[in-house]
């Protein structure tokens, strides 16, 4: 690695994130002036996004070679007032949390105080959001069946295709221009909108081509002063290229890097769109310009490797904006879910790993930061030479890349109706899910709690936690004579839960729409422009709309258990069994660990439990899957937690499966944490026994321990292990690769593992910062050992 | 339908022979070798595990479930007398802890069969299959046989894991289904050997030879134990006897690890081994390159 990449690797390392108060003052001051109410939302957005690009500071630091921040300086976090408008206590707990920090000056809380919460009290979308939704909802969402993804985020869940880098935003201008002439008045009752929205954009287009070249003057200006000749040629050269791009298409690959971080930057300073905006396929995207580089030996396999590993820096100079509350549980975490695609196949479905992919993974391994995450796209053409190698960057322990099942992913897209190139051009990005980058909007709306569903079911629709009846009425449990009868009453339960979350999400979809539209976004996905339409309101070629169930595990093992244990042997009555969990046990450690060691569990291979799995997720399938939204689309289902297993476990009592009260929950499609006693071939049976191919993306997990994997046989025999779960057309597998030990020391000397990466779910985090309950969850997640 | 007794089936065994295997251990062993890490597999019959750690003492389950009052217990253990446990299970299924387990199983060729076929699609795409190990798979030969054969038309990969101890005629009779010979040797001097694994050598040898001699695909294991076997000398004759076999070119070496001395405390064996050491991993490359040396190819495992 060389020197710069060190220090600036180590600068982003070691600051602290903190607030940054620009982003909410410019916004606020915005929204205060008479400009910002004389036009339509469509316009306003626009230009409070050429307000805050025309005065936001502008920074270059020393040494860097791709140049832009979101704040003023690298970690500076900005809030989105707009969205959620702190209080003085968000801002206390923010400052004082234990995990996922930000330093909070009182500079920042006096302006929020005088400024920004007057303003925006009431007007903040997560206010009308709340405001908004039903009694059932609130009921549900108190409770802890659901969770709600745009209460604190704007919907943002896309990934960029190739297009910026064979067209400049003159281009896009362009293409505008011919919208707007083909809008048709007369006949066309939304072309009015339209013209709007197309206006709006080009606001957008021509407010990022003026960010980038205030970046030119700075750079200019820096190269001017500069004393070391090397440097001041970089500075001109940043300067060249900033004038460049993103108004024209990239001639290098330096020029293509530094486009995209503007775009970048321009996404996630419009909205705080959270989850994953991201280059996606990078290898295949930079690869002309690599090859070209090389060709022309203007560009060397070091220089590429330089360039690639500041663009790295410069995500993890973003830390994901500060999440209070419920959002804060689920996805507590730093990173920002940036996930870099490599590998996979190309557009005629022939192999697409090239050196490139090769070099992005040296990358990867050298940098060993929390962001951008990254994965390896595996396909039945992949090279096993490809999989391999992302597979000894695994071994090291730092949790990246995860790995991907191209030829699932490619089904799951087909399957939901997108044309078979888009489908190749795709992958998969935030923790697992899959997309048509650069033309889908997919929604993520929130996480479902299964294991609560059922809970309520037991208590015919009682939350026992509260006593609040917050569900139907399906029956006393134990009026129940078979497992049908039961389950059948939880169907009817499910059912419900997702119509309550259905009609809030629609509500919601609308507010967006109209309060706080993207067209700097909607420039960016086809075919927003073509249609005239906004990202949030039905513009992107495909639209849709995901609620991502939570452990499939303990509601398997839990089903099983009832099953099991009160009906087919009559172990125990339904009464007592209540009684049981209402005493969390206590007092009955023998009932508990029969639950535990005599009941068939879901990850061991076993029908028993594994036909149950399968009968959860065909009623939970039925249940979202096909119902429309508010944008053209449709409704579908995956199988990821990011964190919030452990906030979904906080809010369940002790379950039939042996766990106890407020125990976290098991994560994706994993196993219950400890409950999967045969090897790895059996949890990939298990797992592959639903149908993958009818979700947008599923979440395993698995950890192994160092010695699986010491030499090139064990290695091998991973690769085949993966292949073979690929086969049977699982979506998913990620592998923490580190011993148990190694764990309980960081968490007993966190100082000495800083940079200790580890797989949470989705996506890594630094295991020092990430909750003890979290920490201990993972310690206890079931390590294969040797045979 | 034959049926056989094993104590145990191992899914994802990946130090077993080639790709992803899993390996049936079947019960039973003529050989007593002071080292060896799975004493569970060296009686023909079932035996109970006691692992008193877990068990909860307010729980008395196991004590109150045998018919034949063999099981004791008090806050710090479980004993069971085995001169009156007839092995009728009872015990083990009550106990939710997970601390009695009777090692050791009838099983049939179609049972084993079923836990087989469920990981073929990963010997499929490894290359991998099954492998019989124990104890000594030898011992149990119409059981073996039979299931060979069902293996066999599945077109699954067979690899065994034998001492050799039997005689030839019997392993010759299973000889052409099996894919793979795992042949463990043990000490080439015979006193020695009789010393410490109870048996003569000779037999061991023979068969090696003859098995050598029909072309067989053969990988010779060597469990290393410090002071044993793990000297110049005495891995220059392993080196020397291979090598006038002609055939074989694969020598697999294993470091002795403590892991069976628990089992023979939770199996209450009467005569308790004693501890060895594992050679230096220094010590290993060593031997290792020793055997490379004669041109031999060389690893750990497997």
């Amino acid at each position: 690695m060389k020197e710069r990449i060190k220090k600036l690797r180590e600068q982003s390392l070691s600051i602290k994130p903190y607030v940054t108060p620009e982003r909410a003052k410019l916004i606020t001051e915005f929204y205060k002036a008479n400009a910002a109410n004389n036009v339509s939302s469509l316009v306003r957005r626009a230009l409070a996004f050429k307000y805050l690009l025309e005065n936001k500071a502008v920074c270059i630091g020393e040494n860097e070679l791709i140049v832009g921040e979101r704040g003023p300086a690298p970690r500076a976090t900005p809030t989105y007032p707009e969205i959620t408008a702190h209080s003085l206590e968000d801002l206390r707990i923010l400052d004082t949390r234990k995990k996922t920090s930000f330093a909070v000056d009182a500079e920042t809380k006096k302006l929020y105080e005088e400024e920004i919460i007057p303003f925006w009290k009431g007007k903040a979308i997560r206010d009308r959001i709340f405001g908004k939704m039903s009694e059932e909802w609130k009921a549900a969402y108190e409770a802890g069946v659901f969770t709600e993804f745009m209460e604190q985020r704007a919907p943002g869940h896309t990934v960029l295709d190739d297009k910026i880098y064979n067209k400049g935003f003159l281009d896009f201008k362009k293409d505008i221009k011919t919208s707007i002439k083909s809008l048709d008045f007369l006949n066309d009752p939304e072309a009015p909108k339209k013209s709007e929205e197309l206006n709006a954009m080009e606001i957008c287009v021509d407010a990022l081509i003026m960010y980038a070249e205030r970046h030119a003057e700075k750079a200019r200006e820096l190269a001017k002063k500069e004393k070391n000749p090397g440097r001041k040629k970089e500075l001109e050269r940043i300067a060249e290229n900033c004038s460049r791009v993103p108004a024209h298409t990239p001639r290098d690959f330096w020029e293509a890097l530094q486009y995209y971080w503007f775009v970048h930057l321009g996404v996630i300073i419009e909205l705080n769109t959270w989850d994953s905006f991201n280059p996606g396929r990078l290898d295949q995207h930079l690869y002309p310009f690599y090859k070209k580089g090389l060709k022309e030996e203007t560009l060397t396999s070091d220089k590429a490797k330089e360039l690639l590993q500041a663009f790295w820096i410069k995500f993890n100079n973003q830390p994901a904006p500060p999440k209070v509350g419920v959002t804060a549980e689920e996805s507590a975490t730093y990173t920002d879910f940036a996930l870099i695609n490599t590998g996979g196949i190309k557009q005629d479905s022939s192999d697409a790993v090239n050196e490139l992919s090769y070099l992005i993974l040296d990358v990867v391994e050298e940098m060993r930061i929390l962001q951008p995450s990254s994965m390896v796209q595996i396909s039945k053409k992949t090279p096993d030479a490809f999989l391999k190698r992302a597979l000894k960057i695994i071994k090291t322990g730092f949790g990246q890349p995860s790995v991907f099942n191209t030829d699932a992913i490619i089904q799951e897209l087909t399957r939901q109706g997108k044309s078979v190139e888009d489908a190749r051009n795709g992958g998969a990005s935030g923790c697992v899910e899959t997309g048509a980058f650069g033309k889908e909007n997919y929604n993520l709306t929130g996480y479902f709690n299964l294991t609560k569903v059922f809970e309520v079911t037991l208590n015919n629709g009682v939350d026992p936690r509260t006593g609040k009846e917050i569900g139907l009425k399906t029956g006393d449990a134990s009026s129940f004579k078979s497992f049908e009868g039961l389950f059948e009453a939880f169907k009817k339960q499910l059912n419900y839960f997702v119509d309550v979350k259905v009609k809030g999400n629609d509500i919601i979809e609308r507010l967006y729409a109209e309060y706080l539209p993207s067209p700097f976004l909607s420039l960016l996905i086809d075919d927003c422009i073509a249609k005239g339409r906004d990202y949030h309101d039905g513009g992107a070629r495909y639209n849709t709309s995901y609620i991502m169930g939570v452990g499939l595990g303990s509601i398997t093992d839990v089903l099983a258990s009832v099953k099991y244990n009160v009906f087919d042997e009559k172990q125990i009555t339904m009464q007592d069994l209540l009684k049981a969990l209402r005493n969390n046990f206590e007092g009955d450690e023998t009932l508990r660990q029969r639950f535990l060691n005599k009941t068939p569990k879901y990850g061991n291979d076993d029908d028993y439990a594994d036909e149950i799995m399968k009968l959860i997720f065909e009623a939970y399938y039925d249940a979202v899957k096909g119902r429309p939204n508010t944008k053209g689309g449709f409704y579908e289902i995956n199988l990821l937690p990011t964190t919030v297993h452990i906030y979904f476990g906080k809010v369940v009592g002790a379950t039939p499966d042996g766990r106890k009260a407020s125990e976290p929950l098991s994560e994706g499609i994993s196993p219950v944490q400890g409950a999967d006693r045969k090897g790895p071939t059996a949890v990939i049976k298990s797992a592959s026994k639903m149908d993958h191919l009818r979700t947008g993306g599923t979440l395993l997990n698995q950890k192994f321990t160092p010695h699986l994997l010491a030499d090139e046989d064990g290695i091998a025999k991973l690769a085949h292990l993966i292949r073979s779960y690929f086969k049977l057309d699982g979506h998913h597998i990620q592998l923490n690769v580190v011993s148990a030990d190694t764990l309980r020391d960081a968490k007993k000397h966190p100082e000495k593992y800083r940079d200790l990466i580890v797989r949470v779910a989705g996506y890594s985090d630094y295991f020092v910062d990430i909750a003890v309950d979290l920490q201990d969850e993972i310690i206890k997640r079931t390590e294969h050992k040797s045979f | 339908m034959a049926k056989g007794i094993i104590f145990d089936i191992k899914r994802y065994a990946i130090h077993d022979g080639p790709g992803i295997r899993t390996t049936i251990f079947l019960k039973g062993c003529s050989l007593r070798c002071q080292w060896c890490q799975n004493p569970e597999g060296q009686e023909t019959y079932p035996e109970i595990m006691l692992r008193p750690s877990r068990c909860a003492t307010e729980c008395n389950e196991c004590v109150s479930v045998c018919p034949q009052d063999a099981v004791s217990k008090d806050a710090n253990s479980i004993e069971i007398d085995k001169a009156k446990c007839d092995l009728c299970r009872k015990c083990e299924d009550v106990c939710v802890y997970e601390a009695l387990e009777v090692v050791g199983r009838e099983i049939t060729v179609r049972e084993v069969m079923d836990e087989i076929e469920k990981d073929k699609v990963f010997f499929d795409e490894s290359g991998g299959g099954i492998t019989f190990s124990g104890g000594e798979p030898l011992m149990q030969l119409d059981f073996l046989e039979a299931l060979l054969k069902e293996i066999k038309k599945k077109d699954i990969h067979i690899t065994l894991d034998t001492s050799g101890y039997i005689a030839f005629d019997d392993l010759d009779r299973i000889s052409d289904k099996v894919d793979l010979f795992l042949y463990d040797l043990k000490i080439m001097d015979d006193e020695k050997h009789e010393k410490f694994t109870g048996v003569s050598n000779r037999l061991i040898l023979d068969n090696l030879r003859k098995l050598a001699g029909k072309e067989k695909s053969i990988a010779v294991r060597i469990p290393l134990v410090s002071g044993i076997n793990d000297d110049d000398q005495s891995v220059q004759m392993f080196a020397e006897y291979i090598m006038s076999l002609e055939k074989i070119k694969q020598i697999n070496v294993l470091a002795y690890h403590k892991g069976g001395c628990e089992k023979y405390k939770r199996l209450r064996k009467e005569k308790f081994p004693k501890t060895f050491q594992s050679p230096s991993n220094a010590r290993i490359e060593e031997i290792k390159k020793i055997f490379a040396d004669y041109g031999f190819s060389v690893k750990t495992g497997g």
